[in-house]
């Protein structure tokens, strides 16, 4: 039997969280592993910390100060092959260049007030890129990846605000594949858009696993039990059983979680 | 580091307001301590305004000033009020979508036109109109507040209406289904929700109304007079600083002063109040 | 009965206001526009104060005015972009955000003085800047108010966004979220601008007046505003038409403005 060659490029231990002003931890005690070009999903009722957890692994809780981690996220380092603590960062310049290793795709579909073009080249730009060919070259291929370079060719120059729902959205990924990230993280990618544009997405994502190693929260199971390799099931701030997702949704293995997949409660 | 210089621009751009505001009264506060220091809070009651011819003194009161401030003030109101909640009414219950558009417009327009336009449009053909009805002689007391009445409305109509438009439609449709009329819906269910933007527009058209210079200057007469009968000239502060100010000297001058800072932190403790207390602040 | 007959009364008295409120202005504007025209020749636009037109007296309004503006834009925006991008819910914010509100509706003479005893007593003479100074001292708390208000609309996913992809705060703020409420921003600056221009009482003892034309900051300068002020109550014929001319010129100048301003955000809606 074939064994899986399995890395972890993200280890999550001990992690705890709570929000500034929040009377108490809206994680508890998180351990996760993030698998190399795998697709890990965390799924779980409305407020159970999902989304809190995905955010923590880019930081951007920061964004609003007062709030408090506890524990560790250790990223690989490719270069040396060590993991290294994320949550130690302090120096914003440190966190940009996390974020550009760590992407985020949002789920409400952000395109910036400019061009297409300059949507997606607005990371490279920030990176320091300048040089025209290098950045056509890079915008080009980000579109492919993104699934969207047949439909944006003719209008790279008109603004991103005219395309339609699943197409920003698909532009957003774009942007961020652009800055090759090790991680992408999409917090519910398709709960705004409709069927088909969800459709598209969800293939789109499978193709980017090749490359790029995901984490996807969802508070669709079948979006979870279709698209994901391994799946985190939470309630209440605590990962209550971490599997792989046939494990999870064919026979899991602690009661409250079979209890979420069949729906007796969410 | 730019990110933190550009921080910091910021911060020192938004601490502007703070510094001028406490300048500005500083600057009143200082340069009045003159006439503070001879007249001390009898200004307030004294109604002469005399400077001496042969030294830099003389005797200056705020009394007549302060009077005609108010009273104009509050002829602006009693007549502004009704009318302004009654183009509140019209234009959150009564008219249809299309009308609701061009007639705010129009209120808009109406709060744009420089407070020196209504003055010379009231000198020319307000007074006189003022005159023949009423009596008197054209500039007054009456004109003035008439014609601060029409300046004010705009504003507190705007803001009223801003407030009305807040109550939801599940509210007034309970008690239309109730069989209540129009008007009581708006007694009993728009008006008491939207109470604090109503009340607080009032009052911040109060704070408006006394610091209201140009239109004032031509039409209240510019006398230092206790005005006896409503159409009687007399004047207010911004009237008295308007026409007086450059070319007082001393002790005059500090008297300006002292009822230039009286006017600043009157106005400044109404429009407060309306602010925090009753509109509360828009996040 | 009785309901029903009250509740036609009030909603017809309400109509009346609306219609008296009407009024008021289209009376406002016909004699304005009656007279205005009626005054207005080429030597109107041709001529200085000093020879029965208003060319300086313009020129010298929209210099002052323009001039308070490059002062009061950056200051006011910088400040609108701190309440809200860096400020958060620190006490300093909501204390600042609120003067600032109080501000907007402060009594203008009392900016005239204030700009008199610091600009004008200590050089001896009224002049411009002095003038350029009371009018930015009247933008600087509405350009705050609208910057501030604007970027809140802004949602905050657009900001995420641009952090997620390793933006700095500046970068976003600049990049992104200014440019996203640029729309709201540029209104605000617009509208602050046709406010400032009609304003007299700021300008009476700070730059006063000038007869002649003067690009001279540094003593008295022209003034639309306080021309029309002193022309009112000159007796002669003359100067009373020239005053109608300058008020018409002026209404329509302002409303020009603010139909331009609030064209432009019905629009870009």
């Amino acid at each position: 039997m074939a064994k899986e060659d399995i890395q972890a490029v993200m280890e999550v231990k001990d992690l705890s969280f709570t929000y500034p002003e929040a009377p108490g931890p809206t994680l508890k005690k998180n351990n996760l592993s993030i698998y190399k070009n795998k697709i890990t999903a965390l799924i779980g009722p409305s407020g159970c910390g999902k989304s809190t957890l995905l955010r923590a692994m880019n930081r951007i809780h920061d964004l609003y100060p007062g709030c408090q981690y506890g524990g560790k996220i250790e990223l690989l380092n490719p270069k040396t092959g060590q993991m290294e603590n994320l949550l130690d960062l302090k120096k914003e310049n440190e966190l940009i260049g996390l974020r550009q290793r760590v992407g985020m795709i949002f789920q409400k579909p952000t395109p910036f007030p400019m061009s297409i073009y300059d949507n997606v080249a607005y990371g490279l730009r920030l990176s320091g890129l300048k040089n025209k060919s290098e950045l056509d070259g890079r915008v080009e291929k980000a579109l492919k990846d993104a699934a969207i370079w047949k439909e944006a060719k003719e209008r790279l120059k008109d603004s991103a605000l005219g395309l339609s729902g699943g197409q920003q959205q698909r532009l957003c990924i774009a942007r961020s594949v652009a800055l090759k990230p090790e991680v992408l993280l999409f917090d519910e990618p398709t709960s705004a858009l409709d069927p088909i544009s969800t459709a598209a997405i969800e293939e789109l994502i499978t193709e980017l696993k090749k490359d790029i190693t995901v984490a996807i929260v969802t508070h669709n199971m079948q979006q979870a039990s279709r698209l994901s390799d391994y799946t985190t099931f939470m309630y209440l701030g605590d990962i209550i059983e971490f599997d792989k997702t046939e494990k999870i949704f064919v026979n899991p293995s602690v009661k409250l979680t079979e209890e979420y997949i069949t729906g007796r409660f969410g | 580091m730019r990110g933190n210089i550009f921080r910091n621009l910021s911060f020192l751009s938004a601490t502007l307001s703070l510094f001028l505001l406490i300048g500005i009264f500083a600057v009143l506060f200082s340069y009045a301590q003159q006439s503070i220091h001879e007249f001390g809070f009898d200004f307030l009651m004294i109604e002469d305004w005399e400077p001496d011819e042969d030294d830099e003194g003389g005797i200056f009161g705020g009394y007549i000033p302060i009077i005609g401030t108010l009273l104009s003030t509050l002829i602006a109101m009693t007549i502004a009020i009704p009318l302004a909640m009654g183009i509140a009414i019209f234009l959150t219950e009564i008219a249809h979508d299309k009308i609701v558009k061009p007639f705010s417009i129009a209120i808009e327009l109406l709060a744009a036109i420089p407070s020196i336009i209504y003055g010379m449009w009231g000198l020319f053909y307000f007074a006189p109109i003022v005159q023949s009805t009423v009596g008197g002689n054209g500039v007054g007391l009456l004109t003035a507040g008439i014609v601060l009445a029409i300046m004010v409305i705009p504003f507190m109509a705007a803001i009223t209406r801003d407030s009305m438009n807040t109550t939801p439609d599940v509210l007034k449709e309970s008690a239309y289904a109730m069989g209540a009329t129009k008007f009581e819906v708006i007694k009993d269910v728009v008006m008491p929700y939207s109470k604090g933007g109503i009340i607080g527009s009032i009052i911040l058209s109060l704070g408006r109304a006394l610091g209201e210079t140009m239109a004032v200057a031509f039409l209240i007469g510019s006398v230092m007079s206790i005005p006896k009968g409503i159409t009687d000239p007399t004047t207010s502060i911004p009237v008295l600083l308007a026409n007086n100010f450059a070319e007082a000297q001393d002790l005059e001058m500090s008297s300006m002063y002292y009822l230039a800072l009286i006017l600043f932190v009157v106005s400044f403790a109404i429009i407060s109040l309306a602010k925090f207390y009753f509109l509360g602040r828009k996040k | 009965m009785n309901r029903l007959l009250l509740n036609k009364v009030v909603l017809v008295l309400s109509t009346l206001s609306a219609l008296i409120g009407i009024g008021f202005l289209f009376w406002i504007l016909i004699t304005l526009t009656y007279k205005g025209v009626a005054s207005i020749q080429l030597s109107t636009f041709t001529h200085d104060l000093v020879e029965g037109g208003i060319r300086n007296l313009l020129v010298g309004q929209f210099t002052m005015a323009l001039l308070a503006t490059f002062i009061a834009v950056p200051l006011g925006v910088l400040a609108g972009i701190y309440l809200r991008e860096y400020g958060e819910a620190s006490k300093m914010t909501s204390v600042i955000r609120s003067l600032s509100d109080v501000m907007t509706s402060a009594p203008s003479i009392v900016i005239g003085v204030f700009v008199f005893a610091l600009m004008v007593e200590p050089f001896g003479t009224f002049n411009g800047w002095a003038g350029v100074v009371a009018l930015a001292i009247m933008m600087v708390p509405i350009i705050i108010g609208t910057t501030d208000n604007m970027l809140a609309l802004v949602p905050k996913e657009l900001r995420e966004a641009g952090i997620a992809l390793g933006g700095s705060k500046k970068q976003v703020i600049m990049q992104i979220v200014l440019k996203a409420a640029k729309v709201g921003v540029t209104t605000g600056i617009l509208l602050s601008f046709a406010r400032i221009i009609g304003e007299t009482a700021p300008l009476l003892f700070t730059s006063a007046n000038n007869q002649f034309f003067s690009m001279d900051l540094t003593d008295q300068f022209p003034s639309l505003t306080v021309s029309i002020y002193n022309l009112a109550t000159y007796p002669d014929e003359a100067s009373r038409e020239l005053a109608w001319a300058a008020s018409f010129i002026l209404t329509a100048i302002v409303l020009f403005i603010n139909l331009v301003g609030r064209y432009v955000t019905r629009h870009k809606k």
